[in-house]
């Protein structure tokens, strides 16, 4: 039952990706080459109301469903980690026009051969784990 | 109403209802983190027994496995009971870049240039979807995050290290549309 509540937000995460057409390589290429402005929006106003939502759980210390004060935990500071890895990121971002909420999407769509990225992605953090102490932070 | 929804949704649909999702995740004890669930995935495969990097308490991530498997399954209702087989709308100022690259006008969701069984079984085709994935999968763990962990939790909570991030997605996505892809397409 505790987890039944992720499986719901899961499939209403994904019919909310796949109906807002960002799981669509079309949509990341349009993003990139600055030509609409759908995936600026979508984001924009996901950004917008996030920046609302979280101020007022932040003023009104909201507790979840199992009484703990809800906080996002921060982030470490840096910035060559989040520039670099980022810069990586994006490069596979544009390449297969998914991120990897839109990959598991897509697999579910049908679109089989998204298992592929998938898979490689895992292996990439795997990667990313094994030569972590090695890259700067 | 079924045909309403079967349309694709407006920006501003679409980004409250992400913004949903997260506060959603919030109030259920969660965050709205997709690429940590790649982390967790190689330490329940036992990849801790080899790196310290996967040696954690995976179990206590299942959530977000229950989550990337609801993802799924919304994907799938979404394919069948709440979709028109319509062409993605892009822009023809898109479609004419792409053209150039050799990539036909959207007859669907996706291009079958790169997610169609023919193009999956091509060295091209599997090579390209392979480091795509490499390079998502090794990305947003050296960044530590994703589009939902940076874009939409991060710099929801203001953070400074998840603008970083987003700048850095967008220079390798650029770097990737105008100067790699002429050179693979």
């Amino acid at each position: 039952m505790k987890l039944i509540k992720f499986l719901i937000a899961g499939i209403l995460f994904g019919v909310i990706m796949t109906k807002s057409e960002a799981i669509s390589w079309y949509r990341i290429q349009e993003m990139f080459r600055f030509q609409a402005f759908q995936m600026y929006g979508i984001i924009g106003t996901a950004v917008v109301f996030g920046i609302a939502g979280v101020a007022i759980i932040k003023k009104l210390k909201l507790k979840d469903v199992y009484g703990n004060t809800i906080k996002i935990n921060p982030k470490e500071k840096s910035i060559i980690r989040y520039l670099i890895g980022g810069i990586i990121f994006g490069l596979g971002w544009a390449l297969t026009g998914a991120c990897p909420g839109p990959i598991v999407v897509n697999i579910g769509y049908g679109f089989v051969a998204m298992t592929a990225v998938f898979v490689f992605a895992i292996i990439g953090t795997y990667l990313y784990g094994v030569v972590k102490d090695k890259l700067p932070h | 109403m079924i045909e309403l929804i079967q349309q694709p949704w407006a920006w501003y649909v679409s980004g409250a209802a992400i913004a949903a999702i997260m506060f959603l995740l919030l109030f259920f004890g969660g965050s709205f983190g997709f690429s940590s669930n790649l982390r967790t995935i190689c330490a329940a495969c036992g990849a801790g027994n080899k790196t310290d990097f996967f040696k954690f308490d995976w179990k206590a991530q299942l959530w977000n496995l229950v989550f990337l498997l609801g993802a799924i399954i919304g994907g799938f209702i979404a394919s069948q009971y709440l979709s028109t087989d319509a062409p993605v709308q892009i822009s023809n100022n898109t479609i004419n870049d792409l053209s150039k690259l050799g990539f036909a006008a959207p007859t669907g969701l996706q291009p079958t240039e790169l997610f169609s069984w023919e193009a999956l079984f091509t060295i091209k085709g599997f090579s390209i979807l392979a480091i795509g994935g490499l390079l998502i999968g090794f990305g947003t763990r050296y960044a530590g995050g994703c589009t939902s962990g940076h874009a939409i939790s991060g710099l929801s909570n203001l953070q400074w290290p998840s603008l970083i991030a987003v700048i850095g997605f967008f220079i390798g996505g650029l770097i990737m549309t105008f100067l790699i892809f002429p050179l693979i397409f």
